[in-house]
This record gives C-alpha cells, sequence and structure tokens, in this order.
C-alpha cells in the first residue's frame, strides 16, 4: 500500500508541477463547461430532460438482464455475432482470436474506451498487429505512448508544438504547429491506413436493444470510415451501454451531445445495423460485437452503487470537478479519470490498494453531481466508497485511532470542552503572532500552506454557561 | 420563536464570536436563544473520510441534544447541509433515530436561510462600509439550495459594495480532511481560490462557512496579501452596532 501512496503521490507531484498541463486543462474545461451551460440553456426545461434521461438509464440498467437479451437477439437475427466477455483479459482473447482468424495485419479503430480498459492496443501490438487509433486526440496520445486524459478529450493535454513535435517523425520532415498543417497531415496518415485497414474496431456509444443498431457519436467521422471501410468490423461495449428504443436514444442524444462538448449534436452520430445486407451499398461483411462485464454485474446486483452504470461517458463531471482542474488526468492513474472514473475504477478493479486514492480526489463539493446529466450522485458515492474502504479494513490504523478519538470527545460535549480548554494551553509553542504555525502532521500539511487560527481562549460553549450563570446571578441579560 | 443554536465545532473552537453574534442576532429581533447542552459536531468529519459508525455515534449525540428544540439554527451551510443530506441515510437501518433524524431535519436552518425564507428579515439595518465579495460555499449552494438569502441580506447592507468574484462556482479546496489529507491539491485549489478573490478587487471577503472562510483567508494570510475575512453574521453583527 506504501508503494501505490508513493505512486500517486509522485503522479500528483508531477501534475501539479506542470504548469502547461494546468493552464490546458484549465482552458479546457471552461471552454466545455460553458459550452454545456449555453446549449442546456438553449434546450430549455433542463431539469426535466435530466429527469428524463435519468429514468432512462435506471430503468435500463434495472432491466439489464431483458434488454441484453433482447440486443443478442437482434444483432443475431441481423446477422451479427455476439460475444460475451467476463473479464477483459477475456474481450482481449476475443478480439485476438478473430485478428488471427481473419489473419489480419492492420487494425484500424475508431474511439472506445472499453479498448483502453481492457488494453486492447498494447496486447494486439505485442503479437505484430498494426493498431492504428483514427480519432485525432486518440491518434495523438497513441503517438505519445500515453493514456487518455479525458474521457471525451484525450489529448487535452498536449500543445500543438508538442504534438508536431510527435508527428515529425512520422512525417519525416518538420511540421509546422499550426492546426491547419497537423489536421491536414493526419488526414493524409489516416487515409491511408483507412484503405489498408483489414478489420476495423470501434466503440459504441449506444446499442439499441429492439433493432441491433450500433450507435456512434463522434465530430471526426472516422467513424464511419473504420465502419464502412474494412471487411470486419468489431464494436466493444461495457454491458450497461444499451438503450431500449430510438425513442430513449433520442433524449440521450440530447443529453450526451450537449454535455460532452455543448453540440446540440455531434458532427457525426452514426447508427449502423451491421453486418451489411444485399441492399447495402457498403459495410462490413461480418459483425462482431464484444460485450464486456467486468464485474459491471457485481455493481449491478449492489444497490448503493448500481447508479454508477447509468453514466453516458459525457465527461461533463470532468469540467466541472475543480479537482479535475487541477491536476488534468494522468494524475488518477486510471483509464477512466475524473469524478466518474474515481467511483467505477475501484468498483471495476477491486483492488483497494492500487485504487483505493481515488474516491478520496475530491473535495466532496457536489459540482459533480449537479452537472451529470443523468443525475448519478456521484459526490455521494465518493464518500460512500471512503465508507466501504474503511469497512474492507484498507484504511490505516492511525486514522482508526483519530477518528475512535473524534467520536469520543464529540459524544460528550463536557470532555470536548475540556480538551479545548487543555487545547487552548497546549497550542502556546506554536502561537505565532495570534497564529497557530508549524506542528506535527497531519496538523503541519494545513501550516505549511495555510496559517490556523488560534482555539480560542474560551470556547462558545463554556463562554455561553457563563453568561447563563452571570444572567441567573445578576437578573439581567448579559448577551444583549 | 424560540430558537436553538447549533454552535459548530468549528465556530465553538476557533471563532466563537460567530456563535456569539448569532445569539444577539437572534435575540435583538425578539426571538428566545438556548443553546442545549450536548451538542457539539454533526459528525461530518467522520463521515466524509468514511469513518460512518463514529459518524453516527456523533450524529446521534447531536440529534439527542436538540430533540426537545422547536428551531434550529447553526451559522454553516456544511453542517446543516450534513444533517439534511446525510442523516437519512446515516440512520437508514435505525428506525428511531432516522424518525428523531427527520424531525431534526424538518427543523433546522443555516442561519442566513433561517432570516430571509423563514423570518422574512432581509433587512437588520446594519451599515458597513466596504468593498466585498462573497464565496458562495458549495454544501450550502448544492446541498441546502442556498442562494439568494445570504446576498439578500449583503443587498440590505448600508454602504456596503458588493463585488462579483470570478469563477465562484469553484470550491476553496477545503473539503474537511481532503484539506489535510491531500494537501498539494488543497493548496492549488485554494491558490486559485485566492487568486480570484484578489482580481474581485474587495478588501472584504464573505462567506456562510466558517471552514472556507478559515481556508481562504489562511492561504492568503500564509502568501502576505491577507484580506479581511468574515462571516456574514460577523458583518452584520458589526453593521448593526454601528
Amino acid at each position: 500500500m506504501t508503494m501505490y501512496k508513493e505512486i500517486v503521490e509522485k503522479r500528483v507531484d508531477k501534475a501539479l508541477a506542470d504548469d502547461f498541463l494546468r493552464k490546458a486543462t484549465r482552458r479546457a474545461t471552461d471552454r466545455l463547461r460553458l459550452g454545456k451551460f449555453k446549449a442546456a440553456q438553449d434546450l430549455g426545461d433542463w431539469e426535466d430532460w435530466r429527469l428524463a434521461g435519468e429514468a432512462i438509464r435506471t430503468q435500463v440498467v434495472a432491466n439489464l438482464d431483458f434488454y441484453l437479451k433482447q440486443l443478442i437477439e437482434q444483432v443475431e437475427k441481423n446477422g451479427g455475432h455476439v460475444h460475451l466477455a467476463k473479464t477483459p483479459v477475456e474481450a482481449v482473447d476475443i478480439v485476438r482470436k478473430l485478428v488471427h482468424e481473419h489473419d489480419a495485419k492492420n487494425v484500424i479503430k475508431s474511439k472506445s474506451m472499453v479498448s483502453e480498459e481492457i488494453h486492447l492496443n498494447s496486447a494486439l501490438e505485442s503479437e505484430g498487429v498494426s493498431v492504428i487509433e483514427t480519432d485525432l486526440g486518440e491518434y495523438i496520445i497513441q503517438v505519445a505512448g500515453e493514456p487518455p486524459s479525458h474521457i471525451i478529450v484525450p489529448a487535452m493535454h498536449k500543445t500543438r508544438q508538442q504534438v508536431a513535435d510527435l508527428f515529425e517523425p512520422i512525417a519525416g520532415h518538420t511540421l509546422s504547429s499550426d492546426t491547419p498543417t497537423l489536421t491536414k497531415f493526419v488526414r493524409q496518415e489516416m487515409r491511408e491506413k483507412f484503405l489498408h485497414g483489414d478489420i476495423g474496431i470501434t466503440g459504441c456509444n449506444f446499442a439499441v436493444a429492439n433493432t441491433g443498431s450500433i450507435v456512434m457519436v463522434t465530430n471526426e467521422g472516422n467513424g464511419r470510415m473504420v465502419s464502412t471501410l474494412p471487411r470486419v468490423q468489431i464494436t466493444l461495449m461495457g454491458m450497461e451501454r444499451i438503450v431500449p428504443s430510438f425513442r430513449e436514444l433520442d433524449v440521450l442524444l440530447n443529453l450526451l451531445g450537449r454535455s460532452a462538448t455543448g453540440q446540440r449534436l455531434s458532427s457525426y452520430t452514426t447508427i449502423l445495423t451491421p453486418p451489411k445486407h444485399s441492399s447495402d451499398s457498403d459495410g462490413p461483411e461480418e459483425f462482431h460485437l464484444v460485450i464486456l462485464d467486468h464485474n459491471r454485474s457485481e455493481i449491478l446486483g449492489d444497490t448503493t452503487f448500481r447508479r454508477a452504470l447509468n453514466c453516458i461517458r459525457c465527461g461533463a463531471c470532468f469540467n466541472v470537478c475543480p479537482v479535475y482542474r487541477q491536476i488534468g488526468g494522468h494524475a488518477y492513474g486510471s483509464v477512466y479519470a475524473g469524478p466518474i472514473g474515481s467511483v467505477i475504477t475501484p468498483l471495476l478493479e477491486k483492488d483497494w490498494d492500487k485504487w483505493g486514492h481515488l474516491p478520496y480526489f475530491s473535495t466532496l463539493c457536489g459540482a459533480c453531481t449537479e452537472g451529470c446529466p443523468v443525475r448519478i450522485p456521484l459526490h455521494d458515492l465518493l464518500v460512500k466508497l471512503r465508507a466501504r474502504k474503511t469497512l474492507s479494513g484498507h484504511t490505516p490504523q492511525i486514522e482508526k485511532r483519530i477518528f475512535q478519538g473524534y467520536r469520543y470527545m464529540f459524544t460528550h460535549e463536557k470532555r470536548l470542552r475540556q480538551a479545548l480548554r487543555m487545547g487552548a494551553h497546549l497550542q502556546r509553542p506554536f502561537v505565532k503572532h495570534e497564529r497557530i504555525v508549524g506542528g506535527p502532521p497531519p496538523l503541519s500539511n494545513w501550516t505549511k500552506s495555510r496559517t490556523l487560527p488560534m482555539v480560542a481562549s474560551k470556547s462558545f460553549m463554556q463562554m455561553w454557561s457563563e453568561l447563563k450563570l452571570s444572567e441567573k446571578s445578576s437578573n439581567s441579560d448579559p448577551i444583549q | 420563536m424560540k430558537v436553538s443554536l447549533f454552535a459548530t465545532c468549528l465556530t465553538n473552537a476557533f471563532y466563537p464570536e460567530v456563535d456569539l453574534t448569532m445569539a444577539k442576532i437572534l435575540k435583538y429581533l425578539g426571538h428566545t436563544v438556548d443553546v442545549p447542552e450536548g451538542q457539539a459536531c454533526c459528525g461530518q468529519i467522520a463521515f466524509n473520510s468514511g469513518y460512518i459508525s463514529d459518524a453516527r455515534e456523533v450524529a446521534r449525540t447531536l440529534i439527542d441534544s436538540f430533540e426537545h428544540s422547536e428551531i434550529v439554527v447553526g451559522p454553516s451551510g456544511s453542517c446543516i447541509g450534513m444533517i439534511h443530506h446525510y442523516y437519512p441515510f446515516l440512520f437508514e437501518n435505525d428506525p428511531v433515530y432516522l424518525a428523531k433524524a427527520h424531525d431534526l431535519i424538518g427543523k433546522s436552518y443555516e442561519f442566513t436561510q433561517f432570516l430571509v425564507d423563514i423570518l422574512k428579515q432581509p433587512d437588520l439595518g446594519a451599515k458597513y462600509s466596504a468593498k466585498a465579495t462573497y464565496h458562495p460555499s458549495c454544501h450550502a449552494t448544492r446541498f441546502l439550495e442556498i442562494v439568494e438569502p445570504p446576498l439578500k441580506l449583503l443587498e440590505h447592507v448600508k454602504g456596503l459594495e458588493l463585488l462579483p468574484l470570478p469563477e465562484a462556482q469553484l470550491c476553496c479546496g477545503f473539503g474537511g480532511t481532503f484539506s489535510v489529507k491531500i494537501p498539494k491539491i488543497s493548496e492549488a485549489m485554494v491558490a486559485e481560490k485566492a487568486e480570484h478573490v484578489l482580481a474581485s478587487g474587495a478588501d472584504l471577503l464573505l462567506g456562510l462557512d466558517m471552514g472556507c472562510l478559515m481556508n481562504i483567508s489562511g492561504y492568503l494570510e500564509k502568501i502576505n496579501k491577507p484580506v479581511k475575512t468574515m462571516h456574514i453574521i460577523q458583518l452584520l453583527g458589526e453593521g448593526m452596532q454601528g
């Protein structure tokens, strides 16, 4: 545990020392947050839309077995194949097997957070398969060898210059860092890759249960290329990413585009019902849907945390989180960062030693809950995760003692009063100019960056008792 | 009205003048004020740290101490927010205390909310000359939806010029134990808040939660840019004398 504690601290230190990262994160989240605010206002009745979104997600998650069965039946009826993966390893194996079966050398991908969750790229690359991310942001971080720092804007932390530096070795010549040059370069690169892709792997924002359709929300059109050019399409989805029908999809698309990027609708909303049928002019001949569980079933059975599955992965909670604002995504260490990442990562990964720090990456200010378009009470879930960690015995002994002491003191006001009287004396060595300075940890964690007022020579409770006494003896009201 | 004061653990220990001034204002308005013995803390510090059973015992003590009160008023959106937002969860398996918790929720108010929404007395005739800015604390704003009451009270203070606080919605980084558990992120957050306070041009920072104010003013003092900081209660108290 100490080892992980150090790793976490190192990551946080690194993020806090990175002025550029912090400025870029501030700028990008401000832009997204304000965009969302405007888009929500334009729509009107935003709270009603949120309620509708929440109702839809809650209903789907509560009846997930039914909708999953319906989705699987529909996809198979359409001629697709469905694979259920219990674990990330199983999911990777399914994809790997498909890649081998088709003797695929080139895999092209559009954005998929599930593929990050199962660490698919490295697994395929280790077997000599070329894997190319075709979403610009994903491509940048793939070249940089980094995980995404935001679920919607994965390369949020990179400057144009840094991107140009990353692309130059691939281009083989110097690149100016203006946006048109960089996008033109990537477009040229991608055209080639698209044409040579043997298999296309996509993510899935929603799967429509009653038609077996896959919905992808993108802004670059790369999702369409990935799902039309290669002969084989593999789509990865978390098992909860379902809508019953197009009626519900309508509501969720309205919430997703606006909450994610402040768009009424993303540039491309791709709805596919693969594989290609005889009447279709294009599309994959073969379609595989990989549905990942990875402890989602367990979350589903947990009434306290089930609501975490309502998430539509819009990233709005990132953009309002004052903690994320300061440190960006990498400091969390997890594939999913931000408030929702801090909730779902410990639940998906079930490893308190490694991910136990995440629920504490929050002041519980509630901005995430307020920002969530499907009303997930994120800050409540964070505090309940802390409670679960404590109950499971994964918190430090010293912390337990401190709260035992707190309980002893704050369940008997007289004891507290006495302790405060003592405190007023004991603080003297640490007092300078009427402020407490220095002191041992955890006190020093405060005093390093802030002054602390002195414990009052008389607590209010003490003061009040004395005033009451004098009121009785003098028959007048001393506090007027 | 018979009003019981909830002296929060922070004001009780560090800022007793806030509690005392709250008592004085309520008395001035003609109410009977008492401070039930036995009260100590809402339990939030343990609750937020994940120590539910310790928090529950402290919360039980608080509930007991106000059992016979008609109305409970406290100088903190965070502590009252804890009662309203989390006590039902804390006692979900204890029907006796769950009922008592709901009783307390039904009769407890944050100070500015009590004055403006319940007593309908936004104008206390206070005068205070200053350029001030107001930090809307997260728990008051988001848990209790207290937005207007503090502003109404400040609007009626003669001589007070209220300047907007940039990015006011951002948390100051206090977060109770967060400030000492993850001190570096907390510091980065309060540094940004301080930046905005200084940018507002105000020479007085106001709020309704001493936790946030202690954090922001403590940081400003540490970087040698002290800005006078007051709880709205202190401002009203001083303004009513002037």
